[in-house]
């Protein structure tokens, strides 16, 4: 089976993040490997280990699309399992909405699968942690028109089928396609695994390939500020929250707390 | 022709809180049309009309529910090019934002998740990074795609009611090829409560409330509220993962969030910082909720909580 599981070099939410520049894009400093995707490489490596791994022809290939840091998305999703990775950079995907997003992903995606062996699975994180929106998922599925089985919290793969389990919406669903399809997971899928000592160190032998707008076929017409049909035209930093009041309860915090609640008109 | 498309997926008996909000803000851009999908009851239909409805689109088949996403948003671009019209609006739920999303792909739209206001030129208003920045965001495209927040705008009827007229949309022949099938379908269990993330207020536990959500419960029935909690509770499986706020979790800017023995870590706060005010009760004084709260209580939760509790259910009578 041949995997491709798209990783996020995203900032880390740890530490503030800004909106800058004339474009109110997102400063990428202190960026790290999305939280989310760890679930999507987890389920990627369990599916190929089922399978026999690498030696029986299985391959997990970890994609990234984003400034020159990105290639840290890939090298860290190496050294968690992934067998390869591509990092796909170019200046003119900069600022790039969820629509040219899934131009560039889908494009780079029919790319790898020109070697004569077609990627059976595309497998995503629920969402970035930083747009947060889940739109790529969707987006590039109906880019390459493949089946969506998104947001799922259990995958099976079977005979050329995919079931997996939604609890996404107000029902608990068992969807079905058939292969190859794009498959975004949640957090409750699985326990993504450390990257230990030993894979800390293969993936120094692993290959990542670097590719550009013209390796996959897209003009940068496409793509980036100018190929983006969204445009963020203000960024305003909110106020930091700041402490009110607080107190010691000494034995009538509650009846203090109901008082507070009734003063702002919240009963 | 039509202004603004606002999608409603069966509607079942009476139309939702949510679809009120959409009609409303679809109003204020113009004439509005509606893109059902499932059975359109009299009642459904008056309460359309009501709210300024003129067109009422459905689909030609009722198979749409019998797959993930990608027939309906096929179906609502073929609505969209019948109805000419600029702005399409969804709710903000999961499938809401997927089918916003392979709608803009199939119009060269643009879209916008997320959005808490809409101006009359079809500029959206969101909060972006965790609720630490308020962004303005526009198409550049003809069409305007925008999935919506509950809970951002008064649901208002129209001046003049309306009989809409209603008008079937051929759904393209390949509508369903190619997608995902949903094969099973089983309803959640259904606490009574306000959903999470429409709910006025919201009561929410942490790692603190040690595997007892039953105190929490109280006070939240007590007050209308929903129950929300902390992804260390829902990890330890004390309450289901659908209750989990934050990050990963849901995310909720209710009018008041009481937060009880949760530390405060980014996680959680990413996900209820734009509440209105914020409540925390937490036994270590040092917890990073108290540098958000607007209310304070350094103390042990299963003594403030069902005092407090005690204490409303007295002033209702």
């Amino acid at each position: 089976m041949k995997i491709v599981v798209l990783v996020k070099h995203v900032p880390d939410a740890q530490f503030d993040r800004h909106i800058t520049g004339p474009a109110n894009t997102t400063d990428r400093e202190e960026s790290i490997l999305s939280e989310l995707d760890e679930y999507a490489l987890e389920a990627a490596l369990q599916l190929a280990e089922e399978r026999g791994g690498p030696k029986a022809g299985n391959e997990v290939i970890a994609l990234s699309m984003g400034p020159s840091g990105a290639v840290n998305a890939v090298k860290k999703s190496l050294q968690i399992g992934a067998y390869s990775g591509v990092h796909l950079s170019d200046d003119a995907l900069a600022g790039s909405d969820a629509a040219a997003t899934s131009l560039a992903l889908a494009a780079a995606i029919r790319h790898i699968s020109a070697d004569g062996r077609p990627v059976d699975l595309v497998l995503t994180g629920m969402a970035s942690t930083d747009g947060e929106t889940s739109l790529v998922p969707a987006q590039l599925a109906e880019r390459l028109s493949l089946p969506q089985v998104t947001f799922a919290s259990s995958l099976e793969i079977a005979g050329g089928q995919v079931t997996a389990r939604r609890d996404a919406g107000p029902y608990s669903e068992t969807i079905e396609a058939a292969l190859p399809a794009v498959v975004s997971v949640t957090d409750q899928i699985n326990e993504p695994r450390y990257p230990n000592f030993k894979g800390i160190l293969a993936a120094k032998k692993k290959k990542i390939t670097s590719l550009t707008l013209s390796d996959i076929g897209v003009d940068a017409s496409q793509v980036g500020l100018a190929g983006s049909w969204t445009v963020v035209e203000s960024a305003e930093a909110r106020p930091p929250r700041t402490a009110g009041t607080i107190i010691t309860d000494e034995g009538d915090a509650g009846i203090k707390l109901v008082d507070f609640l009734a003063a702002q008109k919240l009963l | 022709m039509a202004n603004a498309l606002v999608f409603i997926d069966n509607p079942g008996a009476a139309l939702k809180k949510s679809s009120l909000e959409l009609l409303t803000i679809a109003r204020s851009l113009g004439e509005t049309a509606v893109a059902l999908t499932g059975e359109l009851s009299d009642d459904v239909a008056a309460t359309l009309g009501a709210y300024g409805a003129t067109t009422v689109y459905r689909p030609s088949t009722d198979d749409l529910d019998n797959y993930l996403v990608g027939p309906k948003a096929a179906y609502l671009a073929a609505a969209a090019a019948t109805s000419g019209a600029t702005a399409v609006l969804l709710d903000n739920s999961p499938e809401g934002k997927e089918i916003a999303g392979r709608l803009g792909i199939k119009l060269n739209a643009g879209v916008i998740t997320d959005v808490v206001g809409v101006e009359p030129d079809g500029t959206a208003h969101k909060s972006v990074l965790a609720g630490s920045y308020n962004t303005s965001a526009k198409a550049t495209t003809a069409v305007t795609v925008l999935s919506v927040k509950a809970n951002n705008v008064e649901p208002a009827p129209a001046g003049e009611a309306s009989v809409p007229a209603t008008t079937t949309v051929d759904v393209p022949g390949d509508a369903v090829a190619g997608s995902a099938r949903i094969s099973a379908r089983a309803e959640k269990p259904v606490s009574g409560r306000p959903d999470l993330s429409e709910a006025r207020i919201v009561v929410a536990g942490g790692r603190g409330v040690d595997g007892d959500f039953g105190p929490l419960e109280e006070l939240a029935d007590a007050l209308g509220a929903a129950v929300g909690a902390s992804r260390a509770a829902t990890d330890a499986g004390w309450i289901g993962h659908d209750a989990q706020v934050g990050q990963t979790g849901v995310t909720v800017s209710p009018q008041l969030y009481i937060s009880a023995g949760i530390s405060g870590a980014i996680q959680q706060k990413a996900g209820m910082q734009t509440s209105k005010v914020i409540v925390a009760v937490n036994k270590d004084a040092e917890s990073p909720v108290f540098e958000i709260a607007d209310y304070g209580i350094i103390g042990d939760l299963f003594k403030v909580i069902p005092q407090a509790t005690a204490e409303i259910k007295k002033r209702k009578g």
